[in-house]
């Protein structure tokens, strides 16, 4: 027959025993030589097999090996790896999309300059440079109506270094325009008004500015049409002219 | 969206997992170590533990025992390899109602431990059966309480503590033996 204590002191050194029966043995093995030494034993042992059973230890390149296998493989089901692959391929498309719309809008604002400047010398270097002479701008306005299909403002002049010299008809990209010639200082200026629809369509509805040639060039869309001024002028004289068109009422 | 938000839970859910179950490394390694009783045979153990685990990490009912989990992990991995199907070959007859059996203060591994003579301990302890040797490392050297070590071995806890004292009975046991030889 075992000793009712005996039975419990594995369970009193593990900790495991209630706090009345922990209370309970304390007070007992206090009187109890035998039962104080076997806790004594059993201690013991308990430690070195604590001891012993830490034997083994794993080497850090193991260690790291699993970390990492746990650490850098997040999981990606076939549905997301499908939607990741079409997410690129419809960004490098969009992309490249982008890049060949910039290209074609360069190169057609690289076109339009061009031609709008070879029209540009063409009035300069012709013995009629204009059709309506006059620097009244009541007096130039009026004469296009009824040769273009479109009517515009022109700017009030005064207390300005800007000029009308006069104005004419001329035609981009086969649709009828206004060209008018104004003049600062000993620099002549065309501006080139067309429908939107006709000249701009390519060009977007942007406003742009360009240099090239020694020519400036100011562009804008404004109540369905495309504004045109080109000149030898410098950038800011081709600014102030083309600003002065857009507050024209 | 609900990809980003999704591949987020993913991240989050990865580094919980890695934050929770690399501080038992160690310890689940040495127990692997005490089981296979062989190093590459506990490496693989382990490896297969923590790949069962993160992939299993989605059923962890968060607030149970972490620890316990993984341990019955590794334990139930050890016991359908090879070396475990052999080690559990001999079937534990588990009896709530053993005998205690008192240990005497002088005992010969008393001597034995206070000379620290480890090895020849360590030489006892992986010569238990399966069924002692593990309950007994549980308990003594990972320290787990009665019912942590009953969750990890999917056994009552009545039956811990029976198989327990019997693991300590053998133990101490074999040490006599051992020294009596010696």
């Amino acid at each position: 027959m075992v000793d009712p204590w005996t039975a419990k002191l594995e369970t009193y050194l593990d900790g495991e025993l209630s706090a009345n029966e922990m209370r309970d043995l304390d007070a007992h093995l206090r009187s109890c030589p035998s039962c104080t030494a076997d806790v004594l034993s059993r201690l013991q042992t308990k430690r070195a097999v604590h001891s012993a059973g830490g034997r083994y230890r794993p080497s850090p390149e193991f260690r790291e090996h699993v970390r990492k296998s746990i650490a850098t493989k997040p999981r990606r089901s076939p549905i997301r790896m499908w939607l990741g692959a079409t997410t690129a391929v419809a960004l490098l498309l969009i992309a490249g999309l982008v890049t060949f719309s910039l290209r074609q809008q360069q190169l057609q604002r690289r076109q339009t300059f061009s031609e709008l400047a070879d029209l540009h010398v063409a009035t300069l270097a012709s013995a009629n440079p204009v059709d309506v002479i006059s620097t009244d701008r009541h007096t130039v306005k009026p004469w296009f109506q009824g040769k273009i299909p479109f009517t515009f403002n022109l700017p009030e002049l005064r207390n300005s270094e800007f000029t009308l010299v006069g104005g004419r008809v001329t035609y981009f990209g086969q649709a009828p325009g206004a060209e008018l010639i104004y003049q600062i200082r000993k620099h002549q200026i065309s501006v080139f008004i067309f429908q939107d629809r006709a000249a701009g369509h390519e060009l977007g509805s942007s406003s742009w500015s360009q240099r090239e040639l020694s020519f400036n060039i100011e562009s804008w869309n404004q109540d369905g049409l495309r504004y045109f001024v080109i000149g030898d002028a410098s950038g800011d004289d081709i600014r102030t002219l083309a600003d002065m068109l857009k507050k024209a009422l | 969206m609900v990809y980003l938000i999704e591949v987020a839970e993913e991240r989050f859910t990865t580094a919980t997992f890695e934050e929770l179950a690399m501080p038992l490394f160690d310890q689940l390694y040495n127990f692997a170590h005490w089981l296979a009783q062989d190093r590459t045979e506990a490496e693989d153990l382990v490896q297969e533990t923590y790949a069962k685990a993160l992939k299993g990490f989605s059923s962890f009912q968060p607030g149970t025992n972490f620890r316990a989990w993984m341990y019955r992990i590794l334990r139930n991995t050890f016991l359908t390899s090879r070396t475990g199907l052999k080690a559990s070959a001999t079937v534990p007859l588990d009896s709530d109602d053993s005998p205690e059996l008192p240990a005497r203060p002088e005992t010969p591994e008393t001597i034995l431990i206070e000379n620290s003579q480890h090895q020849l301990l360590q030489t006892v302890i992986e010569a238990l059966p399966l069924h002692f040797r593990e309950v007994l490392l549980l308990c003594e050297v990972e320290e787990m309480s009665y019912q942590e070590i009953a969750e990890t071995l999917s056994i009552p806890m009545g039956t811990v503590m029976s198989r327990l004292s019997r693991a300590r009975k053998a133990l101490r046991e074999s040490l006599q033996q051992k020294l009596v030889r010696a």
